[in-house]
């Protein structure tokens, strides 16, 4: 062995033995620093002849090489040590809880309003508003429904103390029909439109709010037949509920301002003593919807010449909606504010209905 | 309307069962509320005869009686007083469910004797409210039978919802009609159904009675005949089985006479004691605050709107809606008058509404009831009695008109293509029409139709609607004849014409604002609450008080329209807050009813703690009036309100509170939003329990956004580093921090891009009256970097600036 392997063996021996990064910086002055053995065996290679260096030089530099490798590594090796020494005594508690605020929620009526506009958007419908203080004018006359009605009296309908410029009774309205009207009025056809919205009526029980919500469908063109309002129904029935096993009864009925009037009725299956709407071979059926052709007084009303244009209108109650598809079965509850209500029934914000997506939540 | 099957047969020759019937008046339109047959529960109960009675010999009240059910003799022990041997009584079996107690008989000992059943009363079997001892049928009943099958009562009634234009389904015979047009069966001649053939007035001989109308508007045709000498028992069995089968209590003959009438033919009568009448009677209207005693009881006051019929003395009958008390008949009445009018339905509507009485009479009345069938009800009704209570008629009065002026409809047959979808034969359609009592032209009936007439008539049918049909008025009317009749399940379902392309986007502005701060909200952790749009008049004072108040309310928390959408929200988060509830975040998107609009308003409250406590930041924050300016501005940003150049417009009105409330506009009269604290005297009256604060926000006030296409501009970041700077004044303690920022943001406006306020202190160091406000500023550079020359010249400016507004550069 000669003394340059002596000295190497050393070396290492000194690197792999230091005792913490203080050692190993000691060891590399001793062996690399200006006055270091290496470095002074490494200038020694000037005053060599030639031959002497072409030995000597290549045996000094691999020395310095295997050196400085060496104190690279072991430089890593305690580094790592210490950082794992380090993050060893870094602990938390993850378990803890991180609370926050919880996620708030969207009413079942708001989801389902913008569940209908999904689904009429598609066949082509546009979402109209109205007035909820309407005159009995759009509320009624225009409609058809005669000053005798007894929708008209006092203990269906709420009214104001007022009369509008016209000297029309300012009243709440008693559904959503008059905003038929305000667009057949405002609107040249063909028209087709959904209008949702809260609408009133003197009554309270069980099953009945004051106020409630409505939605109207009104389709005005040329050549609309009872056909067209058939399909459109059935096609939003079956993407409202999402299922394509629901079988619709149409029965013959009477509102004024439709003629002829239909009555549709949705077939439901019994499940564990539930109803359930849908399956192909009904148990019973439901009412849900009221519809038929826009009676041809309501077109005149309206400025436009029933002669040349016919269509359908359709109204049902939203709230009702909502209970057949998601499952409520009291109806106060809707207006209560219950957050216990609303976190069970409300749907998360970002459930938005798309088609897409789905209209279901 | 209720009616039962075996009376819809009267008029009705068919076959079908009760099934096949519900379905047939379901599809023509007359919606079936209900199908029962009391005879499904009283099945088990039989006729039996008791053969001896002998007394319990442990009871004093009890009897043991062996009774004969048709299978021989039974020991039944009974407590009525009236079981005794011979007597002919209806047995229960075991086995058997009695409808009155819902209990299941069996054999059972009573006190230590076996009984194998029961003998019944009429009240256990629910056929009568006789309880005073066990029934007593005739003694020939025929042991064994069931008693339902002797009785009759083995028939399905009916409960039919009548939409109110079918007047003349408010009889049996029009239903029956209807379901004849069907094809269930033929509809019976009247006159047969009535054995009056011919049917015509009674001829009398006494002179008529004296009647007038002084009131063509509300009575235009009232016609009567008196009857002398009746006797006023009991209705006949088949009558008085009827009218119990349908729930209708028998009264007397005379009065059973006129409610089976009503019913069967729609048509209602009204029988007055002559000896309780003085003078003509007279149709006329009421004068004003006059008083009636009904036959309900109770005292009506009329008025000059509400026609009556009076005589000399005093008021009969609130006319076509009740009789009056004093004149109607009893069991000693001998001499009668039958009154048969005909009154506007819009009159009895109006009347009837106003004095909330409803009665059958007024419910046929108001649909109207056939203008062509006075003399013919009136000759059934005096036929009726005559037959019954005996008596002379006398000759008949007519006094007035009623309206009988035919309607013909030009009509054609491709309507119902046109409107229903539906192709249906010309042939076809014409005998639907004519079997629902249409004529066609020349052909009057059914039986008149031949296919040679039906040639005769070209173009547009004149097709005259029978006077029972006053709701049929246009061709429309006799398209949904014809459907109802051939069916709605036969009209095709047409897909309705689609666009090309794929959907195109609907919603307007206005409601895409909604659906984006909605469901922002929701994000937000609020719960959307759907509340009333009315409150009391003490909830909405605090908000300037309501514009809109209804006049009927159904109670005086519903009752003015909401001039703002915190009452129903507070109300809500205070009963939340009673159920335990710490923390409260609600919302509503709804409308605010002002004087002028309903105005879209979205509004967030937060009750109670605005964060619950938690182990890393300690304490619960109670809600203060920044949670509601955070909420304001991060919803307006959603619904793309121009955010960064709202400014903060003076406190909230008195709703408010003064020091703890502000308004969020784009200059003074652009308020796009109130929040803040509310003002304990609006918590007091709303009765909550602070800390409440709210963010009202008024979405129609947002600015629309400038469309101008989807393409955003070049992106250009700039091309150099920004730089930071901060800054510490002491300003005076009543200094709004945005003036400042404001100031300071203006001071150089080329190189301060953002300035930002990040602490705000008072106490040690700060003198009194002043605070500490802290400051970043973030300059951004240009073309070069700046100097160190720049920065302070910057710098100068930013505290020249603050100085304006008294702030000083803190040492």
């Amino acid at each position: 062995m000669t003394d340059i392997d002596q000295l190497q063996a050393d070396l290492l021996a000194a690197i792999a033995g230091a005792p913490g990064l203080e050692g190993l910086e000691a060891c590399r002055v001793h062996a690399l620093g200006k006055q270091g053995v290496v470095t002074g065996l490494l200038k020694t290679l000037g005053g060599m002849s030639p031959d002497e260096r072409q030995v000597q030089g290549p045996r000094i530099q691999a020395l310095r090489t295997a050196v400085t490798d060496a104190i690279a590594d072991r430089k890593a090796m305690m580094e790592r040590a210490g950082l794992e020494a380090r993050l060893a005594t870094e602990t938390l508690d993850l378990s803890l809880p991180t609370g926050g605020i919880g996620g708030g929620s969207v009413h079942p009526v708001s989801q389902v309003m913008d569940e209908l506009a999904e689904i009429f958007a598609d066949l082509g419908f546009a979402v109209a508003t109205g007035p909820e203080i309407e005159d009995d004018w759009h509320n009624f006359t225009a409609l058809n429904i005669p000053d005798a009605h007894p929708a008209r009296a006092m203990h269906d309908t709420f009214y104001f103390d007022k009369a509008d410029g016209e000297g029309r009774k300012m009243l709440l309205r008693t559904h959503t029909s008059p905003v038929q009207i305000r667009t057949m009025v405002t609107t040249p056809p063909p028209i087709r439109i959904i209008a949702p919205g809260r609408t009133y009526r003197s009554d309270s029980d069980a099953t009945h709010t004051p106020m409630f919500h409505q939605v109207e469908g009104l389709v005005i063109d040329k050549g609309i037949t009872l056909g067209h309002l058939k399909w459109t129904l059935e096609t939003f029935v079956k993407a409202f509920f999402e299922r394509d096993d629901i079988v619709l009864r149409q029965r013959p009925s009477y509102f004024p301002f439709t003629e002829p009037s239909v009555e549709i009725d949705v077939g439901y299956t019994l499940i564990k003593g539930k109803r359930v709407i849908g399956g192909t071979e009904p148990d019973g059926w439901m009412e849900i919807l009221g519809s038929g052709m826009v009676h041809p007084k309501v077109i005149a009303a309206c400025g436009l010449d029933p002669a040349v244009w016919q269509g359908f209108a359709f109204g049902c109650g939203i709230d009702r909606l909502a209970m057949l598809k998601y499952g409520m079965d009291d109806l106060r509850a809707f207006f209560d504010g219950d957050l216990r209500w609303l976190r069970h029934y409300g749907f998360a914000a970002l459930d938005v209905p798309t088609l897409s997506g789905g209209v279901g939540a | 309307m209720k009616f039962t099957l075996s009376w819809l047969k009267e008029h009705l020759d068919t076959q079908a069962d009760a099934a096949t019937v519900a379905d047939a008046l379901t599809r023509v339109g007359l919606e079936v509320e209900g199908v029962s047959n009391p005879a499904d529960v009283l099945k088990p109960f039989v006729i039996a005869k008791v053969l001896s009675a002998a007394p319990h010999p442990q009871a004093d009240k009890l009897q043991v009686l062996s009774v004969d059910a048709g299978n021989g003799p039974m020991q039944v022990v009974c407590g009525a007083p009236n079981a005794r041997a011979g007597l002919t009584g209806i047995f229960g079996p075991p086995g058997a469910t009695v409808p009155g107690s819902g209990m299941t008989l069996k054999v059972a000992a009573i006190r230590g004797v076996e009984s194998n059943g029961m003998m019944c009363s009429f009240r256990e079997l629910e056929l009568g409210e006789d309880h005073d001892g066990i029934v007593e049928l005739p003694g020939d009943a025929p042991v064994g039978t069931a008693y339902v099958d002797y009785a009759g009562l083995d028939d399905p009634l009916f409960d039919v919802s009548v939409t109110p234009n079918r007047q003349d389904c408010m009889g049996v015979r029009g239903i029956a009609r209807d379901l004849a047009a069907f094809g269930l069966g033929t509809l019976r001649p009247l006159a047969q159904v009535y054995r009056m053939e011919p049917l015509e007035p009674v001829a009398g001989d006494g002179p008529a009675p004296e009647v007038r109308t002084d009131d063509p508007e509300g009575c235009p045709a009232f016609f009567a005949q008196a009857v002398s000498g009746v006797t006023n028992g009991a209705a006949p069995a088949w009558m008085a089985q009827k009218l119990k089968a349908i729930g209708q209590k028998p009264i007397s003959l005379l009065v059973d006479i006129t409610n089976f009438v009503s019913i069967d033919l729609g048509r209602p009568l009204h029988v007055y004691d002559r000896a309780r009448l003085s003078g003509p009677l007279v149709a006329r209207r009421a004068r004003d605050g006059e008083e009636v005693v009904a036959l309900n009881g109770k005292t009506y006051t009329l008025d000059a709107s509400i026609t009556v019929i009076a005589d000399d003395a005093q008021v009969h009958d609130i006319a076509g809606i009740m009789g009056g008390a004093h004149s109607g008949v009893s069991e000693t009445t001998t001499d009668v008058l039958i009154e048969c009018a005909y009154f506007d339905p819009d009159h009895i509507a109006l009347a009837g509404q106003k004095l909330g009485l409803t009665s059958d009479a007024r419910q046929r009345f108001e649909r109207g009831v056939d203008p062509a069938f006075l003399d013919d009800g009136l000759a059934i009704a005096t036929k009726l009695v005559l037959d019954h209570c005996g008596g002379t008629p006398s000759a008949i009065t007519r006094a007035g008109e009623p309206p009988l002026t035919p309607r013909v409809i030009a009509y054609h047959p491709r309507r119902v293509t046109e409107l229903g979808g539906l192709h249906v034969a010309a042939e076809r359609q014409a005998r639907i029409l004519l079997s629902l009592g249409f004529s066609i032209g020349a052909i009057t009936s059914p039986d008149a139709y031949s296919d040679a007439l039906f040639a005769t008539i070209e173009g547009a049918w004149p097709v005259t609607v029978p006077s029972w049909r006053r709701d049929v008025d246009g061709p429309a009317d006799l398209v949904e004849e014809v459907i109802r009749i051939v069916g709605l399940e036969h009209v095709p379902a047409t897909p309705l014409p689609r666009a090309e392309g794929v959907a195109r986007p609907t919603a307007t502005p206005e409601q895409r604002i909604e659906r984006k701060t909605r469901r922002t909200a929701a994000a937000r952790g609020f719960a959307e609450a759907v509340t009333w749009s009315f409150l009391s008049h003490k909830e909405a004072a605090p908000f300037g008080g309501g514009a809109w108040v209804l006049a009927n309310p159904i109670s005086e928390d519903l009752k003015v329209m909401r001039p703002s959408l915190i009452p129903g929200l507070a109300r809500a988060a205070q009963r939340n807050r009673d159920r335990g509830e710490r923390s409260v975040r609600l919302f509503e998107l709804g409308r605010r009813y002002l004087a002028d609009a309903e105005r879209a308003t979205l509004t967030v409250l937060i009750a109670g703690e605005a964060e619950g406590r938690g182990w890393r930041h300690g304490k619960a924050r109670p809600a203060d009036a920044y949670d509601a300016k955070a909420e304001a501005l991060a919803i307006l940003a959603a619904a793309g309100a121009p955010v960064e150049r709202l400014q903060l417009v003076g406190p909230g009105d008195e709703t408010w509170h003064p020091g703890r409330s502000g308004k969020l506009g784009l200059g003074p009269k652009l308020i796009l939003a109130t929040f803040g604290e509310l003002h304990p005297e609006t918590l007091k009256a709303l009765d909550v329990e602070g800390p409440v604060v709210a963010a009202e926000l008024y979405l129609d006030a947002i600015p629309a956004r400038r469309e101008s296409g989807r393409a955003r501009p070049a992106f250009a970041p700039p091309a150099l580093q920004a730089v930071r700077r901060d800054f510490a004044f002491l300003a005076p303690a009543d200094l709004a921090a945005d003036a400042l920022t404001r100031v300071i943001a203006g001071a150089d406006k080329q190189a301060i891009v953002e300035v930002s306020l990040f602490d705000v202190f008072t106490g040690a160091g700060v003198p009194e009256g002043q605070k500490s406000l802290a400051i970043e500023v973030l300059l951004q550079p240009g073309e070069k970097s700046f100097t160190e020359a720049d920065l302070k010249a910057i710098a100068d400016k930013v505290v020249a600036a603050a100085a304006k507004l008294g702030a000083v550069l803190r040492g």
